[in-house]
């Protein structure tokens, strides 16, 4: 058990060193048009939205090349698009020789099993504003952020080789400091639970990546004074109509929390949580970082409940953190043995290149 | 004159007398030897699910993280570096009776953790946990120590059946699965907790904890077979009554008991903020893997 979770988080940071996370499965209801449905209240009048959802898809973050201007497909098409994703995505697939096989098998055991299937609305990217579906990338990023990008890849380079320094040469996520419990929530390849609690005044979401809480008060207090920043930054709700509004400040300056390294002195995020079906939320975020993206982006994300058997499970990642000792270790063997950070060496089990 | 004088001393012993009959006596404030006493018919408010609200943030304010037993007060790990910071406040035991019931080698065991209480060698997976109190190492607390590490935590009651207890120190969070008979699935640093109402008491039954945590920084320590169960009792609308009854027979002679109040956290906006320690550990854990070049 501790030994798959420590590869997992070698998975990971794979994959987050990639820069974008690989997205995952989930079935959600239309997410076009006008909605009828009327959301439960708790017995103090605000929309419910206790329970545990998870948002795993395979709808891709940001619209493929091969599927042109189409943003959402027929259902011939979507078939299709779900099938070649699933083929890349999963691991339980038998061609590239024994080796490779049961490489896959090994890591497809703890995969999130949703994360195979695109969104209910047959969409070509989670992402729905701007119209292409793409990250809006600014074409001159500004020099003080390239310096900080350049230091941070030096790190990332030594690490991805194999070769780290130190254990500052790892991501956030490898070093277990936070996970995928930074908004926005972006689906992963597992562990793509979260559980909603409520009680007058708060609203409270419980991310499986880390354990942590994410506290949200919905009773109109302003927010910690500037000067109080925080890892998750700091945390308000209001309610518009069934939405609830989430905007979060605070973000302490360290580089590299957040998504595609965004500047935390001028990033802005704002979230939006609908409950749209008694199985389904409807996850939107809005981020804006005007020395990342040339304009705000909107992705739209549904979150599906998950059976209440089946349950939260605490996800501990420092307490176990055998990897950050492992890389080092191997790192140090591998300095001795006259290996450099250009030099290529042979991908390891599990690895994705 | 004499006879004034006795007059005078009869009215005194008078007034004495009758005083002593007005106002209650002493003694009768001292049937309770620990301390004040909340009026025992205290009924809680109703929280939405009819059960009393035990929403809000909470704090002990014993220093039972030091030693669950009688301490003296003592001096940081380095106090040739920080002086009087780190130290250790003194404070009496929260434990029923006073010591905890250990069999005699497992008493060795505590002596040996407390002694081995700052040393880290993270070097073997096999070895990871063998030595270092987990709190230096920021590993998540497990029951009960979370609830009187010197931090607050937040309970959150809503409709469903979950109750959730947040918990300042790492952001440890555990979820009190209402009415849930189920066995551990597997275990976890917080333990599986079930909980169910006993009148206006709280009760939650927790197993499945990882046996690596410790109680205190004494070293005091549990096996993978330790069962507790916790009795969360409001006595007043800023008050609970915290108890929890723990059971290990790997490693106490019998079942034994703490006991002590939970404040509630009366500042106006307050929150739980974060305590990440991991960036506090890792130098300490993992800084003897760098590099000779970059050391």
């Amino acid at each position: 058990m501790r030994h798959r979770l420590c590869s997992s988080i070698t998975l990971l940071a794979v994959v987050i060193a990639v820069g974008l996370v690989a997205p995952a499965a989930g079935q959600g209801p239309s997410t076009t048009g006008p909605k009828k449905y009327n959301a439960p209240k708790t017995p103090w009048g605000d929309p419910d939205l206790q329970g545990v959802w998870n948002d795993a898809t395979s709808t891709p973050l940001q619209r493929p090349a091969n599927v042109g201007e189409k943003d959402v497909l027929s259902a011939e098409e979507a078939e299709e698009f779900q099938k070649s994703l699933a083929h890349d995505l999963t691991r339980d697939r038998r061609d590239g020789g024994n080796a490779a096989d049961v490489n896959r098998a090994y890591n497809e055991h703890w995969m999130d099993a949703r994360r195979l299937k695109i969104t209910a609305d047959k969409r070509t990217s989670l992402i729905v504003d701007p119209v292409d579906g793409r990250i809006p990338v600014l074409a001159t990023v500004p020099p003080d952020r390239q310096k900080v990008r350049a230091a941070r890849a030096e790190g990332a380079a030594r690490f991805a080789a194999g070769l780290p320094d130190n254990y500052t040469d790892m991501s956030w996520p490898v070093r277990c400091v936070v996970r995928t419990d930074v908004p926005p929530y972006l689906p992963t390849i597992y562990n793509n639970n979260f559980q909603i609690f409520q009680s007058p005044g708060y609203v409270v979401i419980g991310p499986e990546m880390i354990h942590s809480a994410r506290i949200i008060p919905v009773d109109g207090r302003p927010h910690l004074h500037k000067g109080l920043r925080q890892w998750l930054g700091d945390t308000r709700g209001h309610w518009e109509g069934s939405t609830l509004v989430v905007e979060t400040t605070n973000f302490r300056a360290d580089e590299g929390v957040l998504f595609q390294n965004a500047n935390p002195a001028t990033f802005t995020i704002t979230e939006r949580f609908t409950r749209v079906a008694p199985d389904a939320v409807n996850y939107e975020f809005t981020v804006a970082d005007p020395t990342t993206w040339s304009k705000p982006w909107t992705a739209l994300i549904p979150w599906n409940k998950v059976d209440p058997g089946e349950q939260m499970f605490e996800y501990a990642c420092h307490e176990d953190n055998f990897d950050i000792v492992h890389f080092l270790t191997g790192a140090r063997v591998r300095e001795k043995n006259g290996e450099t950070v250009g030099q290529q060496r042979p991908a390891r089990a599990g690895e994705e290149r | 004159m004499q006879l004034r004088r006795t007059v005078a001393f009869l009215g005194v012993a008078g007034v004495i007398a009758l005083v002593w009959l007005v106002v209650p006596p002493l003694s009768g404030q001292q049937r309770t030897p620990t301390g004040p006493q909340f009026p025992s018919a205290y009924r809680a408010a109703r929280a939405a699910d009819g059960h009393p609200d035990l929403n809000g943030l909470w704090q002990a304010f014993v220093t039972a993280n030091w030693d669950l037993e009688d301490h003296e007060a003592q001096p940081g790990p380095h106090s040739e570096l920080t002086g009087a910071y780190g130290a250790g406040p003194a404070g009496q035991s929260i434990v029923e009776g006073g010591e905890i019931p250990y069999k005699p080698d497992a008493l060795a065991k505590k002596k040996a953790n407390f002694e081995n209480r700052l040393k880290v060698d993270v070097s073997n997976d096999k070895t990871w946990h063998d030595l270092g109190d987990p709190e230096m190492k920021c590993y998540m607390p497990g029951v009960p120590r979370a609830t009187y590490m010197p931090f607050p935590f937040q309970i959150v009651q809503g409709t469903s059946p979950y109750i959730l207890m947040a918990y300042e120190f790492t952001g440890a969070t555990r979820i009190i699965r209402m009415d849930w008979k189920q066995a551990a699935p597997t275990d976890a640093w917080m333990g599986w907790s079930r909980g169910r109402w006993d009148g206006d008491t709280l009760v939650v039954d927790v197993t499945g904890q990882r046996e690596e945590t410790w109680f205190d920084r004494a070293g005091n320590y549990h096996s993978d077979a330790l069962h507790v169960v916790e009795r969360y009792t409001p006595v007043s609308p800023h008050h609970m009554t915290y108890e929890a009854t723990i059971e290990d027979p790997k490693v106490f002679t019998r079942p034994w008991k703490i006991s002590f109040p939970l404040y509630r956290r009366m500042e106006k906006n307050l929150q739980l903020l974060e305590f990440k320690c991991v960036p506090f550990t890792e130098e300490l854990l993992f800084g003897k893997f760098r590099k000779e070049a970059a050391r």
